[in-house]
């Protein structure tokens, strides 16, 4: 049986990872929606429609997912951290309204004329749709990240006791809504959506593309395919190096608001100048790999790197190193090891990116096999980067729940129980690890199906529906 | 700060933190309206066997029921936004009884989706068997949690919580049947009448049986219950019963549909005013001091104010683009 604080950081941490798969896929799929929809109307080819309809589906079940698991975590705030939403309510509850009110209600009402619509509206009320649930989807990231930022950098507060607790009272909203980190954190995450979903659909492209051209099978509707991957090589480009660039300078914020994270970030156990970019660290004893602060550690690194990265370009400058904290350290191996694979995985995405726009450039992107096994195998990995940015933002910030204002373990529900709290935590287990498993089997079979024949195309110079086909009530 | 205006006192004076009150139970009304008829559409859907029948159910929902969940998700903002107090004693308090919910919203909600995915009798049997379980233990435990919160329980399973989870149940089936007569046709129309009438019927004696129960058990809310308020509440159920069934009896759809509406919001307003001015009996916490301090409230009345009237614009939009019965070739 787990204490109800370990059960409920548990819980939160497998609820919140299993739920930001599918916004990442729907705010990332967003932007490609929207284009393929406005080229649907407006060029009439038949490729426009049949991956707006393609892709239309996989938002769709991301989308339906998305809201299933979503609801939870927004009731676990205050079933599991009922002392932590006492004390930060007029902080917290805030965005969270907002983020219903403004974000989900528009999304999820224009949602349905987007998957349902399309035979029953015009054009223009068809495009007004899609735009607006693709607002919606990052005006929910707004909203969420607002909340989630102030808990790293928190601003425009004061703290006040009331019946017996302290509390978060709320006395700068312009200051506590658009603190410090909200918007690197918006940048990077939603950069990072369109990143993911970029190589979502050019791992799924290059399969195909590799079936029908280095196998030879034949694929019906390679050319989709083709321009799939196309499409996703192109979004790419723009953002793999956007996130590379834009994360390095995060990373300096990160340092002079954070310093204790950053250091469990670069694994730095002492304060000290010009400090390795370590590549690789390991405890050299059982014990020091037991005591997150001990201080031998053996390290391969290039020097001056995280000095250099902190300070903005100095190899020279001075970091300050974990021992300088008092009290309890976020569990470093598993801050360090998350942020090191994450940063190694854009600079992998950069590589691809730029392997493929080559290839395309020389004209040879449907023959280099290589290229196409590298991106099938990368199809994940863009999620798997968003996990570990979480990791290293969540688990680098312990043992804080509100950065510097209140400890994790003091946020948690007081009547909650061991039995109830390991109890759900297994029901979430199960059920979130099922939902997974169902994901990925029904975009299989979408995938599987792959998209409409172009003889099943509504046509091209489509008409509005006359009132015959869209048929009145009786 | 340019933050003075907003920290000087209620905006325009208005008694916010009442006005929020109300605004929560009439998010949580309209919550139990819309996607109340979801629910009954499903507990309906265990009463058809033709299979064509079947996926007109679930094609009426189709393109509502996210939007019409959403109100759950804006009820649980809103009441972290205005009481967060009582968002979190409420919600610890009654674990177990959260998650139930929130399980049976994630079959409800799953179920449709994957219903469609494949047409093999094994998996449309389990996956049709899911959706009708789910729909009906949400309101089933809706009703539950919220007469617990009224009544101020500290256990999860009571009597009122039972009897109150069964009429919220029978209420999402008049409400079902109600929205369903507007979307079908021919026979299945017809059929749903006699749903109707049985659980109108049984939705009025759960009724009486709660207030009883609430007379006898409760004495804390014997006064109230008495209040003229609240026997004018009881009396526009009754308004709203009688206008139903005729409506129902004349095949007049819309009309039926509104006086299902007027049973839910009769309803949520009588737990509302047999509550008011508690907002969380069981630790007595009341409007004025659960209320949160007079910078966000202010804040959240702006946004409120501004945002929901856009709200209803969209729900206005999505439901004329569906209006009317379900066409043959349309599915989910
Ligand atoms: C496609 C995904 C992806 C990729 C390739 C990268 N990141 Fe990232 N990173 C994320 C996706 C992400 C994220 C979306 O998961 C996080 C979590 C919170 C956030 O704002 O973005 C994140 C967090 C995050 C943080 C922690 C911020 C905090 O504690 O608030 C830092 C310092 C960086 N990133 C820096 C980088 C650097 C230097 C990268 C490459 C060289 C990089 N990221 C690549
Ligand atoms: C969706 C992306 C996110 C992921 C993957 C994620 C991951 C995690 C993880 C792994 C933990 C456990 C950390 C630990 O206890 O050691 C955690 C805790 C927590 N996160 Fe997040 N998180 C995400 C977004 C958010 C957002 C947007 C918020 C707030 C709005 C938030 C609020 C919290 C809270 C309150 C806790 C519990 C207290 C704590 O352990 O610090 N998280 N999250
Ligand atoms: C950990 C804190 C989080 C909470 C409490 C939370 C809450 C929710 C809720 C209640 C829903 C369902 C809304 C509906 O009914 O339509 C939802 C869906 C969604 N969430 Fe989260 N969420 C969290 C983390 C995140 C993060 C970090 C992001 C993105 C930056 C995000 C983006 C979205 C989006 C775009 C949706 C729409 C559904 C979808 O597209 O899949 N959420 N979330």
């Amino acid at each position: 049986m787990l204490d109800p604080v370990t059960a409920s950081r548990l819980q939160f941490a497998v609820t919140t990872i299993v739920h930001i798969i599918f916004p990442v896929m729907s705010m990332g799929l967003a932007p490609f929606l929207i284009y393929f929809t406005w080229k649907d109307i407006r060029s009439g080819e038949p490729i426009y429609e049949q991956l707006r309809r393609f892709w239309t589906k996989i938002f769709a079940i991301s989308f339906v997912v998305g809201t299933v698991t979503g609801i939870v975590l927004e009731f676990e705030f205050g079933t599991n951290f009922a002392v932590f939403s006492t004390a930060a309510g007029e902080l917290f509850g805030g965005p969270l309204a907002f983020e219903g009110m403004m974000a989900f209600m528009l999304e999820a009402t224009f949602l349905g004329i987007f998957v349902f619509g399309r035979e029953r509206v015009g054009n223009a009320l068809y495009m007004i749709s899609a735009v607006a649930v693709g607002i919606g989807t990052w005006l929910s990231a707004v909203w969420i990240l607002i909340a989630n930022s102030w808990m790293q950098t928190p601003r425009g507060y004061e703290l006040v006791t009331q019946n017996g607790q302290q509390v978060v009272r709320l006395t700068e909203p312009m200051a506590a809504y658009l603190n410090p980190r909200f918007l690197w954190m918006f940048v990077h995450m939603q950069n990072a959506a369109v990143e993911s979903v970029a190589l979502v659909m050019a791992g799924l492209g290059a399969y195909f593309v590799f079936r029908h051209y280095v196998w030879g099978y034949p694929i019906e509707q390679v050319d989709f395919w083709e321009r799939t991957l196309k499409i996703a090589l192109v979004v790419l480009l723009i953002t793999a190096p956007l996130q590379v660039v834009q994360g390095d300078l995060y990373a300096r914020h990160v340092y002079e608001t954070q310093p204790q994270k950053f250091a469990a970030m670069e694994a730095i156990w002492e304060t000290d100048s010009y400090v390795p970019e370590y590549l690789i660290a390991f405890p050299t004893s059982v014990e020091d790999l037991l005591d997150p602060r001990a201080k031998d550690i053996f390290g391969i690194g290039i020097p001056g790197g995280a000095s250099w990265l902190a300070s903005g370009g100095n190899p020279e400058a001075t970091i300050r190193g974990l021992e300088e904290f008092e009290g309890p350290q976020p569990p470093v191996a598993l801050v360090f090891w998350s942020f090191r694979i994450m940063v190694a995985l854009g600079f992998w995405f950069i590589l691809l990116a730029v392997w493929g726009g080559y290839r395309w450039w020389r004209g040879e992107l449907l023959e280099d096999d290589l290229l196409h096994k590298a991106l099938m195998a990368s199809t994940p990995l863009g999620i798997l980067a968003v996990h570990l940015g979480w990791i290293v933002t969540e688990v680098g910030r312990q043992p804080w729940i509100i950065q510097g204002v209140m400890k994790t373990s003091e946020g948690v529900s007081t009547t909650l129980s061991s039995a109830e709290a390991t109890a759900s935590l297994a029901g979430f287990a199960f059920v979130y690890s099922l939902l997974l498993v169902l994901y990925v089997y029904v975009i299989v079979r979408i995938v599987r199906d792959g998209p409409p024949a172009v003889s099943d195309l509504t046509h091209a110079d489509r008409q509005e529906p006359s009132p015959s086909e869209v048929g009145v009530d009786d | 700060m340019t933050d003075g205006w907003l920290a000087s006192g209620p905006l325009f004076g208005l008694p916010l933190p009442d006005l929020w009150f109300g605004l929560v139970f009439f998010i949580f009304g309209t919550f139990l309206f819309l996607d109340g008829f979801d629910f009954g559409a499903g507990l309906l859907f265990a009463t058809r066997a033709d299979e064509q029948e079947r996926e007109q159910f679930l094609a009426a929902i189709g393109p509502f029921w996210d939007g019409n969940e959403v109100w759950l998700v804006v009820f649980g903002g809103a009441l972290f936004a205005a009481f967060p107090a009582v968002y979190a004693n409420l919600f610890s308090r009654h674990y177990l009884l959260m998650f139930a919910i929130l399980g049976a919203l994630i079959v409800r909600g799953l179920a449709p989706e994957m219903y469609e995915q494949r047409h093999d009798d094994r998996w449309q049997r389990w996956w049709g068997r899911a959706f009708v379980v789910g729909s009906i233990a949400a309101p089933f435990f809706l009703g539950m949690f919220t007469a617990n919160w009224l009544v101020g329980a500290t256990t999860t399973i009571t009597l009122p919580a039972v009897v109150v989870g069964l009429t919220v149940v029978a209420l999402t089936v008049v409400d079902g049947v109600a929205f369903l007569r507007l979307k079908t046709r021919g026979d299945v129309r017809a059929d749903l009448r006699t749903a109707g009438y049985q659980s109108l019927v049984a939705y009025l004696v759960l009724v009486v049986v709660t207030l009883g129960y609430v007379y006898v058990g409760v004495p804390a809310l014997r006064a109230q219950l008495l209040s003229p308020l609240v026997v004018a509440l009881v009396a526009a159920t009754l308004l709203f019963a009688v206008v139903y069934a005729a409506a129902t009896r004349f095949d007049r759809y819309y009309v039926a549909f509104a006086a299902a509406a007027g049973l839910v919001y009769t309803l949520v307003s009588l737990v509302a005013s047999l509550m008011y001015p508690q907002v969380d009996p069981a630790v007595a916490l009341t409007v004025e001091t659960a209320i949160v301090s007079t910078i966000p409230l202010n804040i959240m009345s702006i946004g409120a104010a501004l945002l929901l009237p856009l709200v209803f614009v969209y729900f206005i939009v999505l439901y004329s683009a569906f209006s009317g019965p379900i066409e043959a070739g349309e599915s989910y």
